[in-house]
Order: C-alpha cells, then sequence, then structure tokens
C-alpha cells in the first residue's frame, strides 16, 4: 500500500515537473529559436565567465533567458492599477494556471514498469472518465482568463479578456467534437486505455496512431488546441498591435510571469495531449510487450525493463517534437482577424468534426456488425 | 462517501451559496455561484456519479456561467449600492421565504426519505451505465429533450441572424 502512495505521489510531482520544464524549454524556444527562425542573432548575453568564449562555442543565451529574465520578472514592482478589483486581479493569475498544472496529472507518460515486483502504471491518475476530466479543466481555464481582463479597471484588458473567452469557449466545442470521434473509435474513456488502443500496426507497417485512425479529428483537434492556448495565429486576445497586450497590460513582475508561463505550460499540455490521442502516447512504433517485430517479419528480443523507459521516452521525443512543432507555427503564420477566426472555428471546424463524428460512428457500427 | 468530506463539501456550497445572494457585485456574486456549482459536481462524483458530476463542471461552470459573465459585462452592470427593493417588496420576500422553508421542511419529514441508502453497484454513474438507461428506458423522454434543445437552438440563430443584405448596426462596435 505504502509502494502505491509513494508511486503515485512521484508519479504527480513527476508529471508536473516535465510539464514546468516543457515550458521552460517553450520559453527559450521563444527567444532563440524565435531568433533561427527569422534570421536574427537572438539571446546571446551573459554567458558563465567566458568559459564558453575560451572554448569558441557560440553563447547561445541559455542563461539569460531562464536564469536572468526569471529573476528580474520576479522582483519587479507588483501593480495593482487604481480602481482595480485588487483580490480578484490577484486571483486571476493562479486561477489561469491552476487548472492547466492539475490536468498534466491524467496524462499518461509510459506503459507498466515493475519495480522491485510491484506493477506500477505510469499514469499519475488514473481515472475512467479521464476525456471529461480533461474537458472539465480546460473549461474552468477560461475564468483566470476572464477576470484578469475584468479586473484590471482598463479597456484593453476588457477587450482582450472579452477575446480570449469568447475564442476559448468556442473552440472548446471543435475540440470536443473531434474528441468524442477518438472516443468513439477506442470506446473508452480511460486516456491509458486509448493509448493501449493504438499499439498494432496497419498493412503489416503503418503503426495504428490515431493520427492514421482519425486523420480528420487530428487536424481539428491539434486547431482547436493551438487556438486553446491562445498562441500566434490564434492570438487575438494579445494582438499587441491593437490591445497592448491584451488581458494581461495590467500585470507585472511576478504575476505576468505566472501568465506567460501559463501560456507555455497551455502550449506543452496541447502537444501531450496531440500525443496521447493521435500520436500513440508511449507506444514505440513495432515495439511489442516482448521486443521489435519489424515489419518483414525481423524480431527483437528486448528485456521488459528497457521496453518500458523506451515507451517513456518515445513519449517524451514526441512531445518535444510537437513543441517545436508549435513553435515553428507560431512564428510562420501571420495573425488572424478577428471574424476569421470565429468563421474558421463556427463554420469550419465544428461542422468538419460533426461530418467526422458520422462518419466515424457508422463506421464503427459497420465493423462492429460485420465481425 | 465520507462524512467528513461531505460536511467539508456541505460548508463551502452553503457559505458560497450564500455569497451568490450577499455580495453586492455581480461578479464576484457570479464567482460565488461557480464555486457552488462545483462543489456540488464533487458531492456527485464523490457518490460515484462521475458522468454527472463531470457534466456539471462542462455545461454550467464552464459554459453557462461564462455566458452569464458575458451578459454582465455586456449590459455593464456595477455593484449596487444603498438598499433596493421597498418595505413591501421584503415584506413578501421574507413571507414566501418562510413559505419555501416550511414546505421543504415537511417534504423532508416524509417517510419515504428516511429509507436507506442502500447502495446500487459502483459502476452505476459510469458513462457506460448512464448512456443504457438514456437509450433503453429512458430513450423517449431523452429525444424529446433533445429536440427541445434543437428547437431552442433554432429559435436563437433564427432571431440572431441578419436578413441577407441588411447591414449590421452593430459593426464597428464589437470586440
Amino acid at each position: 500500500m505504502t509502494v502505491e502512495i509513494i508511486a503515485s505521489i512521484v508519479k504527480s510531482v513527476l508529471m508536473i515537473v516535465i510539464g514546468l520544464n516543457l515550458s521552460v524549454f517553450l520559453l527559450y524556444f521563444e527567444r532563440k529559436g524565435s531568433a533561427l527562425i527569422q534570421d536574427r542573432v537572438g539571446a546571446n548575453r551573459a554567458g558563465i565567465t567566458g568559459l564558453g568564449k575560451k572554448l569558441g562555442l557560440p553563447n547561445l543565451g541559455i542563461i539569460n533567458t531562464l536564469v536572468f529574465d526569471p529573476i528580474k520578472m520576479f522582483t519587479k514592482e507588483d501593480f495593482v492599477p487604481d480602481g482595480a478589483d485588487k483580490f480578484l486581479h490577484t486571483l486571476a493569475p493562479f486561477l489561469a494556471l491552476f487548472p492547466v498544472m492539475i490536468t498534466f496529472v491524467v496524462i499518461p507518460f509510459g506503459d507498466t514498469i515493475s519495480i522491485a515486483g510491484h506493477q506500477i502504471d505510469l499514469q499519475a491518475a488514473n481515472l475512467n472518465a479521464a476525456v471529461l476530466y480533461l474537458l472539465a479543466t480546460i473549461g474552468i481555464g477560461v475564468y483566470g482568463i476572464a477576470l484578469a481582463g475584468w479586473s484590471s479597471n482598463n479597456r484593453w484588458s476588457l477587450l482582450g479578456g472579452i477575446r480570449a473567452t469568447a475564442q476559448m469557449i468556442s473552440y472548446e466545442l471543435a475540440m470536443g467534437l473531434a474528441l468524442i470521434a477518438v472516443i468513439t473509435t477506442y470506446g473508452t474513456l480511460d486516456l491509458q486505455e486509448i493509448v493501449r488502443g493504438q499499439g498494432g500496426v496497419y498493412f503489416g507497417w503503418l503503426p495504428r496512431w490515431g493520427l492514421f485512425t482519425q486523420p480528420l479529428a487530428f487536424i481539428i483537434f491539434m486547431t482547436a488546441g493551438v487556438a486553446e492556448s491562445k498562441r500566434v495565429p490564434f492570438d487575438l486576445p494579445e494582438s499587441e498591435s491593437e490591445l497592448i497586450l491584451g488581458y494581461f497590460t495590467e500585470y507585472s513582475g511576478g504575476k505576468q510571469a505566472v501568465f506567460m508561463l501559463t501560456d507555455f505550460a497551455e502550449q506543452a499540455l496541447v502537444a501531450m495531449l496531440v500525443t496521447t490521442f493521435f500520436l500513440g502516447g508511449w507506444q514505440m512504433p513495432w515495439l511489442y510487450r516482448d521486443g521489435f517485430h519489424l515489419p518483414g517479419g525481423a524480431f527483437i528480443a528486448m528485456p521488459a525493463l528497457a521496453i518500458s523507459i523506451a515507451g517513456i521516452l518515445a513519449f517524451l521525443i514526441k512531445v518535444l517534437a510537437l513543441c517545436v512543432f508549435l513553435g515553428l507555427v507560431r512564428w510562420t503564420l501571420p495573425r488572424f482577424r478577428y471574424d476569421q477566426l470565429m468563421r474558421l472555428g463556427w463554420k469550419m471546424l465544428v461542422p468538419l468534426g460533426l461530418i467526422n463524428l458520422l462518419i466515424t460512428a457508422f463506421l464503427v457500427v459497420a465493423v462492429g456488425s460485420a465481425s | 462517501m465520507a462524512l467528513w468530506l461531505f460536511v467539508f463539501l456541505a460548508v463551502i456550497s452553503l457559505v458560497s451559496a450564500l455569497g451568490v445572494i450577499v455580495q453586492r457585485n455581480p461578479v464576484h456574486c457570479l464567482l460565488a455561484l461557480v464555486l457552488t456549482i462545483l462543489a456540488l459536481a464533487v458531492l456527485f462524483i464523490a457518490l460515484d456519479a462521475t458522468v454527472v458530476g463531470f457534466l456539471q463542471i462542462i455545461v454550467y461552470a464552464g459554459a453557462i456561467m461564462v455566458l452569464f459573465l458575458f451578459v454582465i459585462w455586456l449590459l455593464n452592470l456595477q455593484a449596487e449600492t444603498g438598499p433596493t427593493g421597498s418595505l413591501a417588496l421584503k415584506f413578501f420576500g421574507t413571507i414566501a421565504s418562510a413559505a419555501l422553508v416550511a414546505e421543504l421542511w415537511s417534504f423532508l419529514l416524509r417517510p419515504h426519505l428516511k429509507v436507506k441508502y442502500v447502495g446500487e453497484s459502483a459502476s452505476y454513474g459510469t458513462l457506460g451505465a448512464l448512456s443504457q438507461k438514456l437509450f433503453t428506458d429512458y430513450l423517449i423522454a431523452f429525444e424529446a429533450t433533445s429536440i427541445l434543445l434543437l428547437a431552442a437552438i433554432v429559435g436563437a440563430v433564427a432571431l440572431a441572424r441578419r436578413a441577407p443584405g441588411q447591414r449590421d448596426s452593430r459593426q464597428g462596435s464589437l470586440p
């Protein structure tokens, strides 16, 4: 019993740490990766003791983006504007961050692993209604942003808050429709079971990932996910050229850092969710419980522990690759107009999701009655 | 459900429900209502009605309350200052609430409510069990409700829709 309790504490902390670290990686990508994409130099100050220079290494600006920037933010004056609702103004950043952080715990990051005779499921919280839990926490996430906009007593903030709220509840719908099609395919709300359902291959070589089983749902979910995390091209709520900084215009110091962290954590969360639903989670292509079954009949046996660890690594690599992909999207596409955003959500993604759901339901019933 | 959990959630939901009616700022009232809804949802989940609990959060806290927030913003409601309502209103309000309490009291004392909870199988609140009931025993009621909702959606779209060629008078004032 105690082993289980310790294991779940370790897993929960691990998952939140992974989420935070991915956010840090995204912050670095925001500074240096964007410079790479736009052919700029980017962050290149404050190396440690000139050591890198002596060795002739390029200064990658890791120290000043990841150490000095956060120190600067958290030591700045914490400012509450005149006429603002002080209580809600302080509460809002935490209301925004909290739902994202508690969502990380339901994501399975590996198959079972056996340590000292105990079978441990590599998922911090195994809920049998995990998909509903996801939708619930995502729905609650709206409040932090809406209240930040309202409580700041600033027109730009309020407009940013209204835009963010409308955008998030519009794209939640498309996201939910994509997820319903996935649930119909795998017949379960349990994320671990959904990942297990993505094991195996089509035609002897193509991994049975959600991407190939539900391609339309993948596109809808990915688009809605980017919109949900309010990144370019969907960053209307904070579009600098119109609204200064949108809903967190009136925030400074640590509270603003919390809002930035929320954005990055949301991006990491979207990457994890897309991995779980559509890229096979911890499934490695052709890897089964006993080893690799390569297409063509070759077989490489592997010990069980190595397979468990390979699963965790596969999950992390997929998530990281998706994070980079989301970063590339962010620094490549221009921003939508607000009416284009709404048209895309309601007139394209929602009908597409409904059609996809109809086709999926038809196929599931047809296949079910044929077998 | 453990007693301490019930007491904890009951206190949260009662205090936040009081907060809905005693606060003067409409946004604060709304947040208190959200807290009440969340506490009730956790109560549902603790009673093994997992799906109902999560749907409560998704639909009420995640969507309907956000629409309430929009209404508050669009009508630009401010915090009320000073006493509201006439003396007669307060008088009849007191009588009506006293009548409601009396009615609830007499209802709760009815013998069939004193039956002890006999406990169904722990899976009665899962999505599978719920859908099984909805699509067999309560199919007609379920479909009738969906038609009702569909009619409401069509009605809302018809009301909000502009006639073709008609210019939107609100243009330029949208966020």
